[in-house]
């Protein structure tokens, strides 16, 4: 059969909102190259979803159900993936771009000698995806020319999830039960946990101060502190800042920290990589403040202003106490 | 325990990117290149795992002849001995062609752990790990922040989305792709860089490792991405330019 494949996530129980995002992506390529879109869930149990799934405009829904398949691990999903794609021979075949799906969609799509185009923003005519290169500096249009399937995963936010119709007729909904040795499992997993309890709650904060590499030591965080003290907001920071202990964890936005939507999202010596802006993109206005003129945050900045910020952030907190009297 | 570490020179973080003739890839001429930084996480957390267990730190990398630099670079923080894959068709590569390569010079090494950073700076793939492991036939773990020796294997612990991690037992030999901030990055010692010298870099050609070089992937153009949002540059001396900004939160943000 040729046609298009979406492979779907659960995240407590529901589809995940990424894999929305990724059912709305393969049904634009499917409309384009005029393929049939399937939808396929992995996991023990899966009969809820396929019955959500199955209301949806696609061809058909396949239950991938095995005892092996729950918890998630990169061997059971790869073995029970490669096994249904055989069989249905699909020629595209779609994911979110999730940290589970990087942890094992690049060995499925090696296993059937094929590379994942992974993180793609874009599907143009062709098909040509579009990825970011260079922590977003620059855009890569990518071909696949391999004979087999063409494994691609698309970026959260870059398709917007379809909110249903009415409800379509009914998709059919099939059955596949792969076969798993639970010997061919070789890795155990725990529980997910939390570090530690979150005390910080940037996700309600109105105004965030949040400070990147740019700020090169950690005795100039005082310089940031003072300039969110000035205006009332929470200091936050990227991942790098908090790599290096200069902040605490809890006070890292982005796709491993947490997801802001403030009033004010004001980008301290912040270039702007796609693990930063998915976190802080939600914010109702950016203001960038970066000496690099070519800094992927100013994409998104409402405001900018192209300088050294050690110069400019004391100024900026001069000027914010002034206003405030 | 014998570890190899899989690196990559990437340009400069700072670097001024221009793109080239070919509009294939970025004019490398008058670049910077360092060490891929979660490459040098990885790295951190073997050499640490070498000193609490014994044994060797191996690392490889493959690129053009510049890749000199950053191997004795990973020599002077403390890897025991290299192994340096010369090719220069690294960029027109597809992951799995680059991972063949890497895979078919670690496996006679039949090391007990092979760990490499979570992504290039560059490419941003993030799969070259998964697909050595792949190609190896070895389990393996991604996004790894923390490793510790068991008895059979290794217990590791991954980082999930928002906050959240996870415990993962792996038997050894195995595959581990190294998130940055795990551990606090080391600084090559003088001493450490005079010993570098005389260490033990082995040249492998990319022609010797009968690899299929034929990509399946193509990258066919890079351009500079558009802008989402019209960005108003707030001009003028830093202190004109922080006046007129807090103007502009008063009166067209309103938040002050």
């Amino acid at each position: 059969m040729s046609g298009v494949l979406v492979i779907v996530d659960q995240r407590a129980g529901r589809i995940s909102r990424t894999s929305w995002e990724a059912v709305a992506a393969a049904r634009h390529l499917g409309a384009q190259l005029g393929l049939p879109v399937s939808a396929a869930i992995v996991g023990a149990d899966t009969g809820a979803l396929a019955t959500e799934m199955a209301s949806r405009p696609i061809a058909n829904v396949v239950r991938i159900e095995h005892p092996l398949l729950a918890p998630y691990s990169a061997d059971g999903f790869t073995l029970a993936l490669q096994q249904l794609i055989e069989n249905e021979r699909p020629t595209q075949v779609v994911f979110a771009h999730t940290y589970q799906v990087r942890d094992y969609a690049p060995a499925l799509a090696a296993r059937m000698g094929q590379v994942l185009i992974g993180d793609v923003i874009a599907i143009a005519e062709g098909p040509v995806f579009t990825r970011q290169l260079l922590q977003g500096r620059l855009n890569g249009t990518y071909r696949h020319t391999g004979s087999g399937p063409c494994f691609i995963s698309v970026q959260a936010g870059a398709f917007r999830a379809e909110t249903p119709d009415e409800p379509a007729s009914q998709a059919p909904i099939k059955n596949f039960t792969p076969s798993i040795d639970p010997a061919q499992i070789r890795t155990r997993l725990g529980e997910p946990f939390r570090a530690s309890s979150q005390t910080v709650d940037l996700g309600s904060a109105q105004l965030i101060v949040s400070v990147g590499r740019g700020i090169k030591d950690a005795e100039n965080i005082p310089i940031v502190q003072e300039l969110a003290t000035a205006l009332g907001a929470e200091l936050a920071a990227s991942r790098p800042i908090c790599d290096n202990g200069w902040l605490p964890m809890e006070r890292q936005v982005g796709s491993s920290g947490q997801t802001v939507s403030p009033k004010l999202y004001l980008a301290i010596g912040i270039s702007g990589a796609i693990q930063h802006l998915v976190g802080m993109k939600g914010s109702q206005c950016v203001v960038a403040i970066n000496k690099d003129p070519d800094a992927p945050i100013f994409e998104i900045a409402d405001y900018g202003i192209v300088g050294d910020l050690f110069e400019v952030v004391p100024a900026l907190t001069a000027a914010v106490k002034a206003a405030k009297g | 325990m014998k570890i190899i570490v899989a690196i990559k020179q990437v340009p400069e973080r700072d670097a001024r990117i221009r793109i080239d003739a070919s509009g294939k890839w970025i004019e490398e001429s008058d670049l910077q290149f360092a060490l891929n930084e979660s490459d040098a996480y990885a790295l951190e957390e073997a050499l640490q795992l070498k000193e609490k267990h014994g044994g060797e730190v191996i690392v490889v990398s493959a690129g053009p002849e510049r890749i000199g630099s950053t191997i004795r670079e990973a020599l002077a923080k403390g890897a025991d001995r290299a192994i340096c894959i010369t090719c220069d068709d690294l960029a027109t590569r597809d992951a799995l062609g680059v991972a063949g390569l890497l895979a078919a010079a670690i496996r006679p090494e039949n090391a007990d752990l092979i760990l490499t950073g979570l992504q290039s700076e560059d490419l941003g793939l993030g799969q070259t790990g998964v697909i050595v492991a792949e190609l190896l036939g070895l389990p393996h773990a991604t996004l790894i922040l923390h490793v510790e020796k068991t008895g059979a294997g290794v217990t590791v612990k991954r980082e999930l989305e928002e906050g959240w991690f996870q415990t993962i037992e792996l038997p050894t030999p195995a595959v581990l792709t190294i998130q940055s901030g795990g551990n606090k990055l080391r600084y090559a010692t003088l001493m450490g860089i005079k010993r570098a010298k005389t260490k033990e870099v082995r040249q492998l050609a990319a022609s010797d490792l009968a690899v299929d070089s034929a990509p399946v992937v193509l990258l066919e153009q890079v351009t500079l991405p558009q802008k989402q949002k019209s960005t108003q540059i707030v001009s003028g001396t830093p202190k004109e330019a922080a006046a007129a900004l807090v103007e502009k939160l008063k009166f067209e943000v309103r938040i002050l």
